[in-house]
């Protein structure tokens, strides 16, 4: 089992450096998809970005070690980028090209790296929960250490497979790990208009798991949160986190929000965690301008993925036909192709 | 006369339901409040009120469950499912449940619910929420299965549904919604599953629905310019199926092609092509051709995504081949 990123982990005397740097990273790249889509270089409107909820991405992440695996909604490019993920194959696969992670073929809602341990993000809501139980199951019985993480937004806490996932892994003592990511909007429902039971990690307990609530607010006590839940879930005891934040923007690029009066916007992005640990560095005496640098390095690094997006090329159509099933496997046979055998064969 | 569009034609529907029927509700995610993912149900609350317009949490297999125990409890509820993808996680309700309640119980009861989503590609919205599922319902004895493809289908094939005493799954398309059409609502309907023979031409039959009929009509009318006549059926419901305007007009023709936007495996085109093949057998110069979605997954890629479903250009190249 590896170690955790010295540079966001507790005890590091930079980690709060490194949060920040980590959640500005995510910040402007959630800023440069949105620039990518209104340049016309994404493929489709169907993109979800995390701004606001940058410290449950990067506390959750400071949490895990090479070796952990996890599984994401479809507001997860923040996770993804803070677990290491190269941006500009993030950008590129946002923008279906063939030089993104899974080859412009999954694209914002289907990124995934095994590599890395990222065992798919989903746009089914609640669909990558059950699999961190398996990826959990086969940890303990191979005894490899490792814990697998599921994220998830609020308006999974209403699928009953989420249920289904969090009682199997208490009754086996699976090292496995449920975290909410609690932006209080699934699309334009707010929590309190889906759910009467609010204290989301009460059910967590009722089934028998470690379940804590945790203000996003503040990106030190997110991760503080997930070393507890998830060191404990390493040691059998699963554990579930809800990580309260406010979705800044619409559900997706087109969504303006009309539900939401502008007041309670306004008080929400107050809650912008990247801002409240600028605060708590500049406070705390850390020189401003390293800050800033953090941010044009960031702003640098950002900007490159959309010149690399635009620049990668389309899919083959060939690829059409590639991994269906395995490598070696007979592909499919195109359309085209079986529409010319059978005629000409009259 | 009017003009309407797709999505406007189904919002009045429901809207003119609504006002004949009290019995009449809508059941959903976002159908309420935020008026449809796509824009459907927008502003029917403010006139029907939220118990009509029942926003639910992300629950599809309760939101179907509930349908149907509302249903049987005397009302006619319309639930909606966002994307025809999330189907699968209904799978019990709508298959074991909703479609065999009338026959299990011998007749006592039926389910009187519509269940409304959409479905198919063209928005780049990936391998999740782009799929033409049509064949998993047709495939289920005990549900009846519409798919418009025009303005005035959509209107008039919801407010048949929503008079159907069984189950009805009623599935849009997403690239539909925008279409207009100059209509008048007030000529009567075809029956209840009459298919409509949407042009005539006497050298090849093409039979298709929902959103393939407009690509079949643009591909007939490239080929007439190179002197190749197509007729062109719309189903506008699956099951009941229309056979009888299927033979009328493959048996004077002897020449067909199905054309699904689904994958062609044991796909509708599939169905259609072995019903035509036993039924019309002495009547074919030639074997009916599938013309369907590949046997893949769709990519979020739109080069991939266009690629991998039946446009206008593959139906006129197809048809140019069959007739050399
Ligand atoms: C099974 C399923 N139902 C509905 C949807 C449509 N949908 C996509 S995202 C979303 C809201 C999800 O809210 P939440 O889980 O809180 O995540 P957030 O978008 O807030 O990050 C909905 C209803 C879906 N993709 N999958
Ligand atoms: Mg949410």
């Amino acid at each position: 089992m590896g170690e955790r990123n010295p540079q966001t982990a507790t005890g590091s005397n930079t980690d709060l450096v490194g949060l920040y740097r980590q959640m500005r990273r995510v910040r402007t790249f959630e800023e440069r998809v949105g620039e990518l889509f209104v340049r016309g270089l994404s493929a489709g409107s169907m993109l979800h970005l995390s701004i606001g909820e940058e410290s449950a991405a990067v506390g959750v992440c400071a949490a895990m070690k090479d070796g952990d695996t996890f599984t994401t909604h479809h507001r997860g490019h923040g996770i993804f980028l803070a677990r290491g993920a190269d941006p500009d194959r993030m950008m590129a696969e946002i923008g279906g090209k063939e030089t993104g992670y899974c080859r412009g073929k999954g694209g914002s809602m289907h990124i995934a790296d095994m590599g890395l341990g990222h065992l798919g993000a989903n746009a089914i809501v609640g669909g990558g929960i059950p699999a961190v139980v398996g990826a959990a199951l086969v940890a303990q019985q191979r005894k490899t250490g490792a814990v697998s993480i599921a994220f998830f937004g609020d308006g999974a806490m209403q699928q009953g497979i989420l249920y289904e996932s969090m009682n199997m892994a208490a009754l086996w003592d699976l090292p496995a790990v449920f975290v909410c990511i609690n932006n209080q909007y699934g699309m334009g429902t707010r929590i309190d208009q889906a759910t009467r039971a609010t204290a989301l990690h009460e059910r967590a307990v009722a089934f028998g798991l470690n379940g804590e609530t945790v203000d996003g607010l503040d990106v030190v006590a997110v991760r503080d949160a997930a070393e507890r839940i998830v060191d404990a879930a390493r040691g059998g005891t699963p554990g579930f986190l809800a990580i309260d934040c406010y979705r800044f923007f619409g559900h997706a690029r087109k969504d303006k929000s009309p539900y939401r009066d502008a007041d309670e916007e306004e008080a929400g992005r107050r809650k912008d965690p990247v801002a409240f640990a600028r605060a708590a560095l500049v406070e705390a005496g850390q020189d401003e301008a390293e800050l800033d640098a953090i941010d044009a390095a960031a702003a640098a690094e950002m900007d490159a993925t959309i010149d690399f997006a635009a620049r990668s090329e389309e899919p083959p159509l060939s690829s059409m036909f590639h991994d269906v099933f395995a490598v070696g496997e007979p592909e499919p046979e195109p359309l085209a192709v079986r529409i010319d055998r059978v005629l000409a064969r009259n | 006369m009017a003009e309407l569009t797709y999505r406007d034609a189904l919002k009045k529907a429901l809207h003119d339901a609504m006002t004949e029927d009290e019995d009449v509700f809508v059941i959903g995610e976002e159908v309420g409040r935020y008026g449809g993912a796509y824009g459907v149900t927008k502003g029917l609350i403010d006139e029907f009120g939220a118990e009509r317009l029942r926003d639910t949490p992300i629950s599809e297999p309760a939101i179907v469950g509930t349908a149907i125990g509302a249903a049987m409890a005397g009302m006619r509820p319309v639930a909606e499912l966002m994307y025809v993808d999330f189907i699968g996680m209904t799978m019990d309700q709508l298959c074991n449940q909703a479609a065999k309640i009338r026959y299990m119980f011998g007749g006592q009861i039926g389910v009187p619910m519509v269940l409304r989503t959409q479905g198919g590609t063209g928005r780049s919205a990936g391998a999740q929420h782009s799929q033409s599922l049509e064949a998993w319902v047709m495939h289920t004895p005990g549900l009846r299965l519409v798919m418009p493809g025009t303005v005035y289908d959509a209107y008039h094939l919801l407010r048949q549904a929503l008079r159907q005493p069984d189950p009805v799954v009623f599935i849009e398309h997403k690239a539909l919604y925008a279409i207009s059409e100059e209509i008048d609502l007030d000529v009567p309907p075809p029956d209840w599953g009459r298919a409509v023979v949407r042009r005539t031409g006497s050298d090849l039959v093409i039979v298709t629905y929902s959103r393939q009929v407009h690509h079949a009509l643009q591909a007939a009318d490239a080929l007439a310019g190179q002197g190749i006549e197509a007729t062109v059926i719309d189903l506008r419901t699956l099951n009941p199926l229309d056979f009888g305007t299927i033979r009328d007009a493959v048996e004077p023709i002897g020449r067909v092609m199905v054309v699904s936007e689904g994958p062609l495996t044991a796909g509708v085109a599939a169905e259609l092509s072995a019903r035509i093949t036993e039924e019309c057998f002495d009547f074919l110069h030639d074997p009916v051709i599938r013309v369907a979605g590949e046997d893949v997954p769709i990519s979020v890629s739109t080069a991939l995504e266009t690629a991998s479903v039946p446009t206008p250009d593959l139906i006129a190249e197809t048809a140019r081949k069959m007739l050399v």
